[in-house]
């Protein structure tokens, strides 16, 4: 088990380097545009001077790396927050991207979960077939649609929530005030939707198998009601694959979703990443291209390493 | 007991009989055709009812992508104008039945459904006399307000005195009323022969810009009005407020026209320009028969027109095409670099498998947004934004169907027949492609069709987020419709609603038909999500 975590880490920092090497390069050859006024432009190229954005592209790319693992230093925004670490600009907007995410993680995995086992437990009767039928158009329909959906009736017509996410200073300075939370209401309702979904369509899948196999007719032969044989047999074993899918949705808390942080005007990293696409950031680029591809790499290793723990019979990594 | 073996032993030959002479002893003829695998597929895809539903849904939509430019004859996609976008739905045989009015429903403050009213009376006051009347002015075929409620009174601040607002409809294209513009000579001598031709009157009175006029730059106040809108009347020697009462079909508004020194009202006036065909003069048209004019036909928009002023139903057409078009392209490519890529991986194994699974694994990482950005980035300016978007589509696209062909590899390439198939001497290639591959067809059919709603998505979240850049005045996608609808759906929500439903509708039905699709080639598979 051991050996085979310490390998899939190593892949893992393999994989990383490749995909960042790669990136780099083809961020790095990009024009660099310079401000229109004539004295940031001087200390903008001494600057750029300076940190060797001038050198050939493989010592570029070693001067980076000196500095990622000798200073923790990925670098500088040069127009989002000007001459602030790229790192510091990164994790200065990870609060808010999880907190939504937490919160309406909180409010999808007991619902979508229980949905799910309703599903199943009910199935080929009319609560299957309208949850199924429901879960079905809230995978298929974008995330945006909903955004929409909830500014339209939430806002527009009951009037009772807001349209856009508090700004901190709103919110009296905290992301943890009540007014910030009640301004987050939107966004979370609005990625329930299809978290719900995919969570609720999963359980019932792992569910209907789980509920006939052939110990389930044993639990039922040996006296347990139809209840117990559920809870205590059936819904143990459908969580073993359900719970590592709950993990990764849990890594994937720290990504966020690009989309809806840009209809609700949310400050988290999606929007940091457009940010830096149009304003041509290219530190603050290649900073987040890493954190999702890190937040992606982590997710996969965890779910897989995850199996083994949850069900003993798993053994990871080992021959047949 | 002997005795009669040993007889049987000895019968005479010349008892034996055939019992069919001459005939060939061959197995019973089908009386059935045989069924094959993929008309076995069909048998079963028939009874999944959603999935029939949502394959009629998705041919209906792609028909209406294809008839919408045959059916509008009067112009094509790129036809727009600025002074009708953003307009709901607008058709003369659909507004009989109450739909498609091209009205929207708003609460009108007095002064304002005077200001709509007064395009309808100023519309029928061809000469400039000023003496139209209210009744007059809401027969009118230019009059903007389709319905006027009963005016109630509403107080939103407290200690204020409450206004009267009257709920309505009003006709937009209508709202638009008059407009000034500035046009050549020539174009002028033409509007003129074009109104004694059709009867349609375009060119109205110039109005004077003076303190009766709020805001000069607004052609639709023609009428003697105070500094907040409300119209006055000046012939008793000062200026009376006149009192609005929606019920007095005899009031009638005091122009505002300008007069030259005999009293006529002024329809033109030369504003620069040196010869006959530079000449400008400025007028003042009433659009919608200025749009007549210019384009020969009414405007008609079965879907509205979109921020831009072109036709919503033409660009929602062309967005599907460009969508569906770039997805199935999508899915075919990834279709076949899936299927070989993860056929020498499956069938060779060992060091090839290790490293060819490696290099999928380091690209089935690279987040996709950054993938489509980086495409965009380096080469939208080269090869165009839908062919980089393609690519970006492309380079990490078909792992998932390379891993399904490797699986299904793995399955079956030890089994006896691929044995027995090798011993006979036949090659790799025709052992993968003959032999195994056709057990992975119905896995891979799905998964392709599959991709189509997922590309379609993609493409329409980065269109949205403005990391592709697809619209152009031939072109567009869905996605870009949506994104330019996102500024202002609020206000005009048809903008939204017609892209969101066909994009959801796409995306739903797409699922619905590739799981009708797995359950058909695969039934063991049926209800297991992936």
């Amino acid at each position: 088990m051991t050996k085979y975590v310490i390998k899939r880490i190593l892949l893992m920092i393999l994989t990383l380097f490749v995909i960042m090497t790669m990136c780099f390069m083809l961020v790095r050859i990009l024009p660099r545009e310079l401000p229109t006024d004539k004295n940031l432009q001087a200390v903008l190229e001494a600057r750029w001077e300076a940190l060797g954005y001038n050198e050939p592209l493989l010592m570029q790319y070693l001067i980076y790396l000196k500095n990622i693992f000798t200073k923790w230093d990925f670098g500088t925004s040069w127009y989002i927050a000007f001459r602030q670490p790229a790192w510091d600009v990164l994790t200065d907007r990870l609060l808010p991207t999880v907190l939504v995410n937490f919160y309406s993680f909180l409010l999808s995995v007991p619902l979508g979960i229980a949905l799910g086992i309703l599903a199943a437990v009910k199935k080929n009767q009319w609560q299957d077939h309208l949850i199924s039928t429901s879960v079905m158009v809230f995978v298929s329909v974008p995330s945006y649609v909903y955004g929409f959906l909830v500014q339209y009736i939430f806002y527009f017509k009951l009037g009772v929530l807001p349209l856009t996410v508090s700004s901190l200073a709103d919110a009296g300075g905290s992301w943890f005030s009540w007014k910030m939370f009640y301004s987050m209401i939107p966004p979370i309702i609005a990625l329930c939707f299809s978290q719900v979904a995919g969570l609720c369509r999963y359980t019932r899948a792992e569910l209907t198998e789980t509920l006939t196999s052939d110990y389930m007719l044993l639990a039922r032969t040996k006296g347990l009601t139809r209840g117990q044989a559920t809870t205590r047999h059936a819904l143990k074993n459908a969580m073993v694959p359900i719970l590592p899918m709950i993990i990764s949705t849990f890594i994937g808390i720290l990504a966020g979703s690009m989309i809806i942080e840009q209809i609700f005007a949310i400050p988290g990293v999606g929007q940091l990443y457009i940010k830096s696409i149009n304003l041509l950031d290219y530190d603050v680029f290649m900073m987040d291209t890493i954190f999702y591809t890190f937040i992606g790499l982590l997710a996969g290793i965890v779910v897989d390493i995850s199996y083994g723990f949850i069900d003993p019979r798993i053994r990871m990594g080992q021959k047949k | 007991m002997m005795n009669k073996t040993t007889n049987y032993n000895h019968i005479p030959k010349e008892k034996f009989e055939l019992v069919n002479h001459g005939e060939r002893i061959s197995d019973k003829k089908f009386e059935d055709k045989p069924i094959g695998y993929l008309k076995d597929a069909w048998l079963r895809f028939r009874k999944n009812k959603s999935s029939i539903v949502a394959a009629i849904i998705i041919l209906c939509i792609v028909l209406f992508s294809l008839v919408t430019p045959l059916a509008i004859q009067n112009y094509d996609s790129t036809f727009m104008d600025v002074f009708y976008a953003k307009k709901p739905p607008r058709n003369s045989v659909l507004s009989n039945i109450g739909i498609a009015d091209g009205g929207i429903n708003r609460d009108f403050s007095d002064r304002g459904l005077m200001k709509a009213i007064a395009i309808g009376m100023g519309a029928e006051d061809r000469e400039g006399t000023g003496l139209v009347t209210l009744s007059q002015g809401l027969e009118s075929p230019y009059q903007p307000m389709l319905h006027i409620g009963e005016g109630k009174e509403v107080s939103e601040i407290k200690g204020a005195k409450p206004k009267v607002v009257y709920p309505g409809r009003i006709e937009t294209y209508l709202e638009v009323g008059f407009l000034y513009r500035s046009i050549p000579q020539s174009e002028y001598q033409d509007i003129l022969a074009w109104q004694e031709e059709t009867g349609l009157q375009v060119l109205y009175p110039l109005v004077e810009d003076n303190e009766y006029n709020m805001d000069a730059t607004d052609a639709n106040n023609w009428y003697k009005a105070d500094r907040r809108g409300t119209p006055v009347i000046t012939t008793g020697g000062q200026d009376d407020t006149l009192k609005l009462d929606f019920e007095d079909g005899a009031l009638t508004l005091e122009d505002n026209y300008k007069r030259d020194a005999d009293g006529n009202p002024v329809y033109f006036e030369y504003t620069g320009g040196g010869n006959h065909d530079t000449a400008q003069y400025k007028v003042r048209v009433l659009y919608y028969n200025y749009y007549q004019y210019r384009n020969g036909f009414t405007p008609q928009y079965l879907l509205g027109t979109d921020s831009q002023g072109y036709d919503l139903a033409l660009r929602l057409a062309g967005g599907i095409r460009l969508s569906l078009m770039l997805s199935v392209c999508v899915s075919i490519i990834n279709l076949l670099i899936g299927a070989i890529y993860g056929a020498i991986e499956g069938y060779y194994g060992g060091t090839v498998d290790i490293a060819m699974e490696r290099v999928a694994d380091i690209l089935a990482n690279v987040p996709f947004v950054v993938v489509a950005t980086l495409f965009q980035i380096h080469l939208a300016g080269k090869v165009g934004a839908i062919p980089s978007l393609l690519f970006a589509f492309v380079l990490t696209g078909w792992i998932g169907i390379a891993s399904r062909t490797r699986t299904q590899f793995y399955r079956f390439k030890g089994q006896e027949y691929v044995l027995a198939a090798r011993t006979l001497g036949a090659r790799d290639r025709r052992i993968i492609w003959k032999h195994i591959f056709p057990n992975s067809l119905g896995t891979l059919i799905t998964s392709s069709v599959l991709i189509i709603p997922g590309t379609i998505g993609s493409e329409s979240m980065l269109s949205y987020l403005g990391i592709v850049k697809l619209g152009t005045a031939e072109v567009t996608s869905l996605g870009n419709l949506l994104s330019d609808a996102s500024a202002v759906w609020t206000n005009y929500p048809h903008l939204l609603l017609f892209p969101a439903i066909v994009l959801s509708l796409l995306m739903i039905c797409f699922n619905l038909f590739g799981n009708g699709l797995r359950d058909a080639f695969n039934p063991s598979l049926r209800g297991v999500e992936e």
